[in-house]
């Protein structure tokens, strides 16, 4: 294997890295504020790709108004699930979660088969196809567009968690619940935000990934397992751990694809997966815990 | 104990003579199914229902069945009840050594870890082409035969399967009314109160989890002689989850349940196919609903509903 070919392959690793830190962060907030695994997740990553293509073709908006639309409306089918499917439940056994969060996942993908079709689209990169040369390998604008959102995303979030009265409470949920309540923080609120905050997450992950791999209405499901292979390895942090464990297996997998076969790209996240939730339950870079339920 | 006999003697019955009535009828064929859905549901059951550990992977041991059936016999010109068996005890064993680890985790992370092994196996049967024929699938399975009977046609079949169905149910109810089925809902209950009781809670789980994963490779055997072709779809992601969707709907621990789960799961698809494209909104909204509103399931859902409409009635009369 020669150095340009693994620069080549490290390069692309990365931003579909970034689109699994996203979707994994997305994962982890809802996971911390309310100890539910979310299958859903993956969906809002295809609503974000398909309500951009409908705002762009369909309405005939331009790309920047299209965008910011998109990912208002898939926010809005978050607070939606939280609503009519979450917050009804919220003592039902761990289960019948799983089971809930499948459902609706289900139910996300029919609707959008039925609203739009079963073909897969394309959407124009933001900023055309011109490659873009790094040494001896190239990247696309798009990839670069990629990474710099995230980024972006990955700083505001920082600054929710850590700045804000918002954000603080939203952390003191995650540490404790009850805890939380009795200090007057509106605990349900903070499982709607949460609910928010990774559909809106979801969606922008869907947005910019979709020039490069485009879209259709089944998308969302491996992309949100991608998501949550990136979230264990982080230990379901919601901050660096998962975005780091999200480029890792961005890179794993495209080195993996490269080197071994691209047919195995996919067993590559979850062999890793396993390998993580048996060997090291806590993540990468987390401190072992007694018990992880 | 009388009335659990007279119950399954019932249930043999029905089995029995279902077909008189649809004999020559495209639904034998759509029976078929159901029989082999309802071993899978009930195996899951065993696992999910009574010793309350979820798989989301189980649609991949129904493949490694069929595939390791499938091969053997059509490949390497194995007898196809010796493959079976094969394949069964390659199945049991390999789920026996999988299974410590994996059953270390709990709740949405055993979920997670079950699902990636079956995502793992499900991206074999589309890798090795050389073996299983890859993403186009795999033909000229030979059918099963006991002499000079060859199972070949849906009403043969239908008893074929229907016999492993009734010989699974029977075992499943013995094993639930056993001291290791105890053992199983005391683990279910808490973990830490059955160990404290002297049950040995890993080794539990752990053959439970290898006992559920043979039926589905024996399901998935059947599956394979019977349709003589197979395909990845059948094994993926998705029917993991309807297998799931077939357990809750029936009622957690409850065997008849299961087999109403499957039997209503298998029948679902020919309603709706009137409703073509929505078929799968439908199947979504179901499941949600019966979450919401039938937590228990239809075996303790609908004699709950029918008790509630009857009481509420009396108490306006």
């Amino acid at each position: 294997m020669q150095f340009d070919q693994l620069l080549q392959f490290s390069l692309s690793g990365l931003s579909t890295g970034a689109i699994y830190a996203l979707i994994g962060v997305g994962f982890s907030i809802i996971y911390n504020a309310t100890g539910i695994i979310n299958f859903a997740q993956g969906e809002f990553v295809m609503l974000g790709g398909m309500l951009t293509l409908f705002f762009l073709e369909t309405m005939q908006l331009p790309l920047w108004i299209a965008i910011p639309s998109a990912v208002c409306v898939s926010t809005l089918c978050g607070l939606l699930f939280e609503r009519l499917a979450i917050r009804p439940l919220r003592e039902a056994t761990p289960i019948n979660l799983v089971i809930i969060t499948i459902a609706g996942s289900i139910l996300i993908r029919g609707i959008s088969m039925l609203l739009w079709d079963k073909d897969t689209h394309s959407i124009p990169s933001f900023s055309g196809d011109e490659p873009i040369a790094i040494g001896n390998a190239t990247i696309l604008p798009q990839h670069l567009w990629i990474l710099a959102i995230t980024l972006l995303i990955v700083g505001i979030n920082r600054f929710y968690f850590y700045h804000t009265i918002s954000g603080k409470a939203m952390r003191a949920c995650a540490y404790n619940r009850r805890a939380a309540g009795l200090v007057g923080i509106d605990v349900k609120r903070m499982v709607l935000f949460s609910f928010m905050i990774s559909s809106a997450m979801g969606g922008v992950a869907g947005i910019i990934v979709a020039p490069l791999t485009m879209t259709a209405y089944d998308v969302g499901i491996i992309l949100g397992l991608k998501g949550f292979c990136a979230a264990i390895i982080g230990g379901m942090s919601s901050g660096l751990a998962t975005v780091v464990g999200g480029l890792v297996l961005g890179v794993l997998e495209s080195l993996g694809a490269g080197i071994v076969s691209s047919g195995y790209k996919d067993a590559i996240a979850f062999i890793i997966l396993l390998l993580i939730l048996i060997i090291r339950p806590q993540g990468l870079f987390g401190k072992a815990e007694s018990e992880r339920v | 104990m009388n009335r659990e006999i007279f119950k399954y003697l019932f249930f043999a019955l029905v089995v029995l003579i279902t077909p008189v009535f649809f004999q020559g009828n495209y639904l034998m064929n759509v029976l078929v199914f159901m029989g082999i859905n309802t071993m899978l549901a009930i195996a899951l059951n065993l696992l999910l229902g009574y010793a309350g550990q979820i798989s989301l992977g189980h649609a991949g041991f129904f493949g490694l069945g069929a595939y390791i059936s499938g091969v053997l016999t059509a490949t390497y010109s194995w007898n196809p009840w010796f493959a079976m068996s094969f394949a069964a005890a390659l199945v049991g064993i390999s789920a026996f050594l999988v299974g410590f680890p994996v059953l270390k985790l709990k709740g949405h992370y055993l979920a997670m870890g079950t699902l990636g092994l079956g995502i793992i196996i499900y991206i074999m049967f589309n890798e090795t082409v050389e073996l299983t024929g890859g993403p186009s699938g795999f033909s000229g399975i030979a059918n099963l035969s006991i002499g000079t009977l060859i199972f070949d046609s849906d009403f043969k079949n239908y008893y074929l399967i229907w016999t492993f169905v009734l010989v699974t149910v029977l075992l499943s109810l013995n094993l639930a009314n056993s001291r290791v089925g105890r053992a199983l809902r005391a683990l279910h209950d808490s973990e830490v109160a059955a160990r404290v009781m002297g049950v040995n809670a890993r080794l539990l789980k752990v053959q439970i989890f290898a006992l559920s994963a043979v039926i589905c490779s024996v399901a998935g055997s059947l599956y394979a002689h019977t349709m003589t072709f197979i395909a990845p779809p059948s094994f993926g992601f998705n029917f993991s989850v309807e297998l799931l969707t077939m357990v809750v709907i029936g009622g957690l621990g409850s065997i008849y349940g299961s087999f109403l789960g499957a039997a209503l799961l298998t029948l679902l698809p020919e309603i709706l196919r009137e409703a073509k494209d929505y078929d799968i909104v439908i199947y979504g909204l179901i499941l949600m609903l019966m979450v919401m509103f039938m937590p228990g399931g239809l075996v303790r859902g609908v004699p709950e509903l029918f008790r509630k409409i009857t009481g509420k009635g009396g108490g306006n009369a």
